[in-house]
């Protein structure tokens, strides 16, 4: 009972977590559905014939095309008061002189002199407004969230319909200079390219200049259609000096000059558009939805007049997707699929044309040729997803059947009056407008509102941990404290959740979550509340910030910084060795470090550590410099970010096949199985060195004898992957048979591993017992078999001790012929030989999916993790008859290393770093329309250290019990000494180790349950760390290459290790089940 | 007695301290070019040289402990000698754990070196001079109720300082401020001497704060 509660309340502290992660997730990321639908130049987006007949030109696609030529002038965060003109100066206002005022003087000009041929609009970009963010949206006509579900995530080329990809397919020569990001964007598009990197915010003036040097020779050439040209000048120095500052006066004069030239050079089929991406706030970043950031400028000019009319006095404000249907129609060229833009209806008027009415229906032409395109975009995209709006997508097919049944009809009567057209345009109108108004509110809108809840629930989640796990340990009846409050809050968040749901009100899933995680949360914080204002003040119970405290937060501060995140594959053994560094020094500063001989000294002042050091624990220099040691060579698998030019990736984490060096190869290769059989070996050896291979239960014999042909089959595997393109043509089907099955073949016997561990977890040998004569009863005081709990508690120790000393009895008769004598430490280490058997079953098929080489790390990791549970056991005192606890430096170790080992298998948190080659592991040919389960291989592979770690969580409880062991038998090495003589004869005895947690239960059951509760605070803070980062710094230049991807692992790795930790803690709970009744059936057979 | 003590200790600190603000300043009189930063590795010798000369002066004129009861020359010659090797030991086993820590293994190894040498000057120079070659008394001051003198106890405080400021200094180097000082190991020889100034004034005032608290027994 006690232990379902355990895990109860385990899972329900997950739960909050995971409700304070929907509900955050919900509000910070927006998700669309990418469709790879394309538009095509002979297949009109709806019924109709073309409005021009066949009287277009070659060029002609829906419409004819206007002009030939395109001159793209992309300035960087061009905010839209840069190019305002500055009117003359009204008396009476106060003269105003910023630097960035009035500087874009040839735009000024143009719509003064030209006024039918020059037009700036204040363009509205939809946030987030980075960079590439806005370059989708400026090719593919749509708003592009930060996860764009549906897109791989191995690139960021755009997989949607776009005006790049349309102006290739129509053969358009298209030339590119600046920013490199459009060459992820847009692989292979440009018949020439000159690409500068964007990533050093601090250089003004890398890219500009290296823009100038290629754009006016290229214009001369007249070798282009299209000419994109997109300069980063202007947004670096808003990000390094904010828009206020004299730099900026010199950035936009410089770029007034470039506009200037290109004027100079156009031709009379040439459009030229100059366009600011975003904007900037006052301090110069961008990415959020302040007006300032969303305000960017839109110029268009072209030698031939334009419009027919003169610019108004304020220019008018356009969404920024206006320019791409805009720009498609006037090329010549289909709509994007995707787009749900508005062309700008000016551009489509005849200008010569003094008749309103076929000015009239050129623009109406245009507009329904838009809104057909954006029908078809919406009737595709509500059959993809679900997440329009049902109703409102009804009433605006309703709209459109209307304004185009109209529009028809206008067309069939050639007499039609001009205010009937003026109608048909103001209802198509209405629809692209109501289309763009609803697709924003499901996809553009950060809803600070549920970050704020998210981040909430997280830290009070944190707090809950924090102060659940003191109780845990220090308070009798935990229990009912713990688990009262719970039970009523859910129960009355289900009720509540239940009128709502009666009354008809639809909830949100997640927020319906939230409500009732925050519902069960109350009665828990007032009872805290409650107990800080009477009797137990808080502050006793918060645990005292000692150093590993203080690392926590550095720790937690660090996610704040993209620098930090960005090198945190650094960062963390750097944390983790200053943890292992500090733990011996703590040691030696405890005087446990070394014998007291060493220490000449007689200890002064207080008393010396009571009693004599248990553990001879002079190695713990040895284990922590092995540990850094460890560390530093699991470092050297180290994968770059993107972000940092000068580093270069480990070539180990690349899989052999991709060797050319056959000697090599082969070297490598035997390095790999080498790595397999010592893991294996080392394993064995650990478990022989605790007696519990001899055992004759299934999952020992597992061990004995399933793992060898994992290694076989791992190692079979490895060889034919890494050779297979030379392998004989003949023997070409064998080989891509067995690289199918050799795969799910280990993954299948580490199933079946499993599940025998589950069936059997007790690995002791039963039949020595049963078999031998028995010399004494076991003393018990009651007659009849154990019936209630608190009689199993009192009997089973008295069985263990008695079976001890029947061993022993048994070896000093018969010391040659019994071999059976280590099986007196069966049960001593009954716990963690389950829990590193799980550990090991689930390595293989894990590793499996990694490279061949990340093998190493994983031999690495078990070390590392070994040396570190022996050098925690070490600076940990055993306290019988408990409470036990595990302290904060084992658990942020634990947690250190989980990271560590994320870092130096190979990942990365960003989404182009994920293994996707884990997807085709035993499935070569890919997995057809299913979807689950290459995310489930892909997801074992990024988040293996997070699953082994937190299944192997309960070690850092157990293994002090099983140190027990070493720390007795050689204390009786040195004989004759004072220390010796004082040992009382009972502690003569052999080791209890784990079964003194069994003389304990509840302090067990409450053990389990403080590991768990740390554990997930370590986790926790880190998440809500990320959540904060994440929410604080949405403006940040890095916000979605940085912030936004490390908090959606962290976040998944949670879950993982959530998930994990409570797996490890049942099986620790199942193997402590299986015991009772193992015991139960003994005493059953000793009465018989 | 107990006063004067502190007063000695607290000269002897502003002593050090001066010979540091001094090896800033000093050299560029003799020097073409110099500064801390972009000549890092010179004034790293010097620095080093300078500490190491001021607490030798210090050592042989305040004699804060017992003088040893055996003063043949070969004695002390052998002493000496023991102690260079001691400093020189320091020095390679500073550097192995600066590489475990993450320093670069084969490139920049003479700044890795130099790193070593000076956070040996600050740390093991002052156990040198006051406890001598003698492993089993450094392992006694650090460790809890082991120290037996106000000298010892600022002992424990400079190293332990120089050690954390040798941390922090860690810590800019990753960030992406491009500055000059943020190259390895230029942020964490700072960081080492910041904390060791900053254990160098701490030192007396808290123990002159815990005076009444701190019992020696004198050995
Ligand atoms: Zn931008
Ligand atoms: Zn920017």
């Amino acid at each position: 009972m006690q232990k379902i509660s355990v895990l109860l309340f385990l899972i329900w502290v997950s739960f909050l977590f995971y409700m304070g992660i929907a509900l955050f997730t919900s509000g910070f990321l927006l998700t669309r559905v990418e469709l790879t639908n394309h538009s095509s130049c002979q297949e009109l987006p709806g019924p109709g014939t073309l409005p021009w007949g066949s009287q277009g030109g070659p060029r002609a696609c829906w419409m004819a095309s206007r002009f030939s030529r395109l001159v793209l002038v992309l300035i960087d965060a061009l905010r839209f008061d840069f190019a305002r003109p500055q009117h003359t100066q009204v008396p009476g206002d106060p003269p105003v002189s910023l630097p960035f005022l009035g500087r874009l003087g040839t735009l000024q000009k143009l719509l003064e002199t030209q006024p039918h041929h020059a037009r700036l609009y204040q363009s509205k970009a939809d946030p987030p407004t980075t960079t590439m963010q806005r370059l989708k949206a400026l090719t593919t006509g749509s708003l592009p969230t930060f996860v764009d579900a549906g897109n791989n995530f191995a690139s960021y080329a755009i997989v949607e319909d776009n005006l790049i990809k349309q102006l290739a397919k129509e053969g358009r020569r298209v030339v590119f200079m600046g920013d490199d990001t459009w060459k992820d964007l847009f692989p292979g598009a440009f018949s020439q390219a000159s690409f500068f990197p964007s990533f050093n915010v601090r250089d003004l003036h890398t890219v500009d200049n290296g823009i100038l040097e290629h754009l006016y020779p290229t214009m001369d050439s007249g070798e282009w259609d299209v000419l994109i040209a997109h300069f980063l000048g202007v947004d670096h120095c808003g990000h390094k000096h904010g828009p206020h500052h004299p730099e900026m006066a010199k950035k936009l004069s410089q770029m007034d000059q470039v506009i200037q030239e290109i004027v100079k050079r156009l031709e009379n089929d040439t459009l030229l558009v100059v366009i600011g991406d975003h904007g900037m706030t006052m301090n110069g970043d961008h990415g959020g939805d302040s007006e300032l950031e969303i305000s960017a400028a839109l110029f268009l000019y072209s030698p031939t007049a334009l419009f027919p009319g003169t610019p108004p006095q304020e220019p008018e404000v356009i969404p920024q997707i206006n320019l791409v249907p805009t720009l498609a129609l006037l090329l010549g060229l289909p709509i994007p699929f995707g787009n749900i833009g508005e062309v700008i209806a000016e551009l489509f008027s005849e200008v010569k044309d003094s008749q309103p009415r076929s000015s009239a229906l050129a623009q109406a032409s245009a507009l329904h040729l838009n809104a057909q395109q954006v029908s078809r975009f919406l009737h595709t995209y509500s059959a993809a997803a679900q997440d329009l709006h049902v109703k409102e997508l009804h009433q605006l097919q309703n709209i459109f059947s209307k304004a185009s049944g109209d529009y028809q009809r206008l067309l069939q009567s050639p007499q039609g009056d001009a205010a009937a057209l003026q109608t048909v345009i103001a209802e198509l109108r209405q629809f692209l407008q109501g289309v763009r108004a609803m697709c924003i509110e499901s996809w553009a809108r950060f809803s600070l509102v549920r970050m704020a809840g998210g981040a909430a629930l997280l830290a009070t989640a944190c707090f809950l941990c924090l102060l659940a796990s003191q109780w845990a340990t220090s308070q009798g009846s935990y229990f009912y404290t713990l688990l009262l409050p719970m039970a009523w809050g859910l129960a009355g968040a289900i009720v509540c959740a239940g009128l709502l749901a009666a009354t008809g009100l639809t909830l949100d899933l997640v927020v319906l979550g939230a409500l009732v995680a925050v519902g069960s949360l109350l009665p828990f914080l007032w009872k805290a509340w409650a107990g800080w204002r009477s009797r137990t003040p808080l502050a006793a119970l918060l645990p005292r910030p000692g150093p590993v405290l203080s690392l926590l937060l550095i720790r937690f501060a660090a996610f704040f910084s993209d620098s930090f995140v960005v090198a945190e594959a650094r960062a963390t053994p750097f944390l983790l060795g200053s943890l292992i560094l500090l733990l011996v020094a703590q040691l030696h500063w405890e005087g446990k470090l070394l014998p007291p001989k060493l220490l000449a000294m007689p200890r002064l002042g207080s008393a010396a550590p009571a009693g004599p050091p248990r553990h001879n624990s002079s190695h713990a220099l040895g284990l922590g410099v092995g540990l850094l040691l460890c560390i530093r060579l699991a470092g050297l698998f180290h994968r770059c970010p993107e972000e940092t030019p000068a580093c270069s990736s480990s070539p180990w984490l690349s899989p052999l096949a991709s060797m050319v060096g056959g000697r090599a190869k082969n070297l490598w290769y035997g390095a790999c199985v080498g790595s397999l059989v010592v893991l294996l070996a080392a394993v064995r050896l650990w478990l022989h060195r605790y007696g519990n291979l001899k055992s004759p239960e299934p999952s020992v014999l597992f061990v004995r004898w399933g793992l060898p042909l994992m290694v076989l089959g791992t190692a079979a595997y490895w060889a034919l992957a890494s050779g297979a393109d030379e392998a004989p043509p003949r023997l070409r089907a064998l080989v891509a048979g067995a690289s199918v099955m050799l795969p799910r073949a280990v993954a299948g016997l580490a199933a079946s591993g499993l599940v025998l561990l589950l069936w059997r977890p007790v690995a002791v040998l039963v039949k020595a017992v049963a078999g031998t004569p028995r010399t004494r009863t076991v003393l018990t005081p009651f007659s009849g078999p154990p019936t209630s709990q608190a009689d199993l508690d009192y009997v089973v120790p008295q069985i263990y001790r008695h079976m001890q000393e029947e061993f022993r009895g048994r070896l000093e008769r018969s010391r040659s012929q019994c071999p059976m004598t280590v099986a007196a430490y069966q049960l001593g280490s009954v716990y963690s030989v389950a829990v590193v058997t799980a550990l090991t079953i689930l390595a293989f098929p894990l590793l499996l999916l990694h490279a061949e080489r990340v093998s190493l790390v994983f031999l690495l990791l078990f070390l590392q993790s070994f040396l570190l549970l022996h050098l925690l056991a070490a600076g940990m005192s055993v306290t019988t008859p408990g409470p036990f606890t595990v302290p904060w430096q084992a658990v942020s170790a634990w947690a250190l290393m989980a990271s560590q080992t994320f870092y130096s298998t190979g990942h990365q948190p960003v989404f182009p770093a994920i293994h996707w080659h884990a997807a085709f592991v035993g499935f070569p040919e890919g997995h057809g329309s299913c979807t689950w389960l290459p995310a489930l291989l892909v997801g074992a592979n990024t988040f293996a250290s997070h699953l082994l770690f937190a299944v192997g969580c309960p070690l850092l409880l157990l293994w002090p019990f099983l140190c027990e062991s070493q720390g007795s038998r050689k204390r009786r090495q040195p004989a004759g000494t004072e220390a010796d003589s004082r040992v009382k004869p009972q502690e003569e005895e052999e080791p209890l180790m784990e079964m003194r947690l069994r003389d304990a239960p509840h302090h067990f059951n409450a053990a389990l349950l403080q590991l768990g509760l740390k554990y997930l605070f370590v986790l926790g803070i880190q998440i809500l760390a990320c959540a904060l980062a994440a929410s604080i710094l949405r403006r940040h230049l890095m916000v979605w290459k940085v912030f936004a991807p490390k908090f959606i692992f962290e976040a998944v790795g949670f879950i993982v290790s959530s998930v994990g930790l409570l797996l490890g803690i049942a099986l620790v709970m199942r193997v402590d089940g299986a015991v009772s009744s193992w015991f139960k059936r003994l005493v059953l057979s000793q009465q018989r | 007695m107990k006063d004067t003590d502190i007063k000695r200790l607290l000269y002897t600190h502003l002593l050090c301290i001066f010979s540091i603000i001094l090896s800033i300043f000093i050299p560029s009189l003799f020097l073409e070019n110099f500064s801390v930063l972009e000549t890092h590795l010179t004034w790293l010798c010097i620095c080093s040289v300078f500490v190491t000369a001021i607490n030798l002066i210090l050592y042989l004129v305040v004699k804060p402990n017992t003088p040893s009861k055996r003063s043949s020359l070969s004695y002390k010659v052998t002493r000496f000698l023991k102690c260079c090797i001691y400093f020189l030991l320091s020095c390679f086993f500073f550097h192995i754990i600066f590489v475990l820590y993450g320093a670069p293994l084969i490139e920049l190894v003479l700044e890795t070196f130099s790193f070593a040498v000076i956070l040996s000057t600050f740390t093991t120079v002052p156990c040198l001079c006051l406890l001598g070659p003698n492993i089993k008394a450094w392992l006694r001051v650090f460790s809890r109720n082991g120290v037996t003198s106000i000298w010892e106890n600022s002992l424990q405080i400079t190293t332990i300082s120089s050690f954390l400021g040798t941390w922090f200094g860690a810590f800019p180097i990753p960030l992406d401020w491009e500055r000059p000082w943020q190259v390895w190991p230029i942020s964490c020889t700072l960081g080492a001497t910041l904390g060791y100034v900053a254990g160098l004034i701490i030192s007396p005032l808290w123990i002159y704060w815990n005076r009444k608290q701190l019992t020696y027994k004198n050995n």
